[in-house]
């Protein structure tokens, strides 16, 4: 495929993307506001297959080589981090709709 | 594996992204959105590994391994109350990672001439851009929130004309690498220079206002991640961190909707700025007297009542009090006395923080009240216990048109009978404003910490 027609594929998708992010959204309670962020926090941690791609093609330059693994750390600190901390801010609100029924 | 194998399973791992979002988007099925998205995650990680050309398996492992550690532990051992500025943290080191990877990008290809196409060194320009005011703004929101450096907006001379020109050399470089100039000094100017940019972004707001930066940031890291797809040509960098981009702007709106703030107002309007014309505007409002009570005044108070609301508030969130006033609300229901909680929605330092609080220490949730129906019950309420909120009671957001927060919707503590206030000291709020809920006749004050006063309360009313 050209480059020019794939990135017009790339900028499909990417308007494409916008538009279901707005709506996916659309109807959430403030009280899951902080959880939604945070959990959209940790999706963005993505940048991880970035920067393993980067860190792990054999171009053969060892400052590119270092630079991808600096961001491999970093972008796994944000994926683990980023689901645990919101696993845990969700496990609270579960806690309370298991007590709803009996209470 | 092939490219198109790649492909398609890395569209499994988007698919259970936008399934994430979408589960997330309501309180019974969230905690399963969170997992089905760790594990797209997961399998997006597995396909890169796999990919023949990768070839620094060992190196990416120790890599993951020392990062997933370092934020599984720091995620695990946060107390509930820093829950904020760990989600700035974990931000922030995202859109690190986004900005190194132009960076790699750059070093990579740019010595090579003719080989960064426009689109590519565009993409490259703004992920460094984007990534780096995401990575050093999340640092000092961070810094904020943990109270590291002062939460007020912080000022100086001069300042709008020196951010202004930070960003003019920024988009100088920005502009001249997207051009095609491949001078390798110029990416990092344009990573150091926006980096400077974000902290003196985020400096000059306010700590109140620092959820919904940290949400606007959220939703720049993901644009950063998605300029990264450009970069790299991988549909799930494009399609992820733009769900992200446009969900996290879609949040960032609605947070400052509830706050009853724009955006260009949270950014630009540097609360503190307000603060010599509030000053003198709530002067009048605040010149009367402040009454203190004991513990055992308001503990009668309470037990005599018939309804009782509590009105959480970050104070109650930094004193680690919700099991204290769980423990309180259960003494005063013993006695029969009928006890509910006002949530205001930006009580607390993020949309919803009192509600992960109070769920932690098990309160029903049939008792806690969202604002409106919260003040639609205060004027036939005994007493309103605030404990530890301020801005999200103050009057002035109604009736002073100088306040900063006029407009802000706020709990109408003040037409309950009685309303007594548990605070650490007269000191104002995180927004740094005056309250006249304090000279109210209406009001007591309880000075000293959120948890000790209540714990002396429950004792008090047990006495009682």
């Amino acid at each position: 495929m050209s480059h020019g027609l794939l990135l017009t594929f790339e900028i499909t998708i990417l308007v494409l993307a916008i538009f279901l992010g707005f709506e996916v959204i659309s109807k959430v309670p403030t009280m899951l506001h902080t959880p939604l962020m945070s959990g959209t926090n940790a999706i963005h941690g993505i940048v991880i297959v970035g920067a393993m791609l980067v860190a792990g093609l054999d171009h053969k330059d060892t400052l590119t080589t270092v630079i991808g693994l600096v961001a491999v750390v970093l972008a796994s600190a944000n994926v683990v981090g980023g689901f645990v901390v919101t696993d845990r801010m969700l496990e609270m609100f579960k806690k309370r709709e298991r007590r709803e029924p009996d209470s | 594996m092939s490219r198109e194998v790649t492909n398609l399973l890395y569209l499994i791992t988007i698919v259970t992204f936008i399934l994430a979002l979408r589960f997330l988007s309501n309180p019974a099925t969230a905690r399963r959105g969170n997992q089905i998205g760790a594990a797209g995650m997961l399998l997006a990680i597995i396909v890169t590994f796999a990919q023949n050309e990768v070839v620094s398996y060992w190196e990416i492992a120790v890599g993951m391994a020392v990062g997933g550690t370092f934020g599984a532990v720091a995620a695990r051992k946060v107390h509930m109350t820093a829950m904020p500025q760990m989600v700035a943290l974990f931000n922030g080191v995202g859109g690190g990672a986004a900005a190194l990877i132009s960076l790699a990008e750059f070093h990579l290809h740019a010595p090579d001439p003719g080989t960064l196409q426009w689109d590519i060194s565009t993409a490259i320009m703004l992920s460094a851009i984007i990534g780096s005011i995401s990575f050093s703004g999340s640092l000092v929101a961070f810094a904020k929130l943990q109270e590291l450096i002062r939460g007020r907006p912080i000022v100086y001379p001069l300042q709008q004309p020196t951010n202004a020109l930070v960003f003019a050399g920024v988009l100088a470089a920005g502009i001249a690498i997207a051009a095609g100039a491949e001078q390798q000094w110029l990416i990092w100017a344009l990573i150091g220079g926006s980096a400077l940019f974000g902290v003196l972004f985020v400096l000059p707001i306010g700590g109140a206002d620092m959820p919904v930066v940290i949400s606007l940031l959220n939703a720049f890291t993901g644009l950063a991640a998605a300029a990264t797809g450009f970069e790299l040509e991988n549909n799930v960098l494009i399609v992820s961190g733009m769900l992200v981009g446009a969900s996290g702007t879609f949040l960032t709106i609605m947070m400052g909707r509830a706050m009853n703030r724009s955006i260009a107002n949270v950014l630009f309007g540097a609360f503190g700025q307000l603060a010599p014309a509030t000053a003198a505007a709530a002067a009048g409002a605040t010149d009367g007297q402040v009454r203190s009570a004991s513990a055992e005044d308001v503990a009668v108070m309470l037990a005599y009542a018939h309804k009782v609301v509590f009105v959480p508030g970050y104070g109650m969130a930094v004193a680690q009090a919700q099991h204290d006033v769980r423990a309180l609300a259960d003494v005063l229901e013993a006695r029969g006395v009928e006890v509910s909680y006002a949530i205001h929605p930006v009580a607390g330092r993020m949309p919803g923080h009192m509600n992960v609080l109070l769920a932690e220490a098990n309160v029903p949730y049939p008792q806690l009240k969202e604002m409106d129906e919260a003040n639609a019950e205060f004027p036939r309420t005994d007493v309103a216990l605030v404990i530890g909120a301020n801005d999200v009671v103050n009057p002035d957001a109604r009736n002073n048109t100088g306040s900063p927060i006029y407009g802000m919707p706020i709990l109408n503590v003040d037409e309950s009978q009685q309303v007594v206030v548990l605070k650490r000291s007269m000191s104002p709020g995180f927004a740094g404003i005056d309250n006249p809920l304090f000279v109210n006749p209406k009001t007591v004050m309880l000075f000293g910490d959120a948890k000790e006063s209540v714990d002396k309360l429950t004792a008090s009313v047990k006495a009682v």
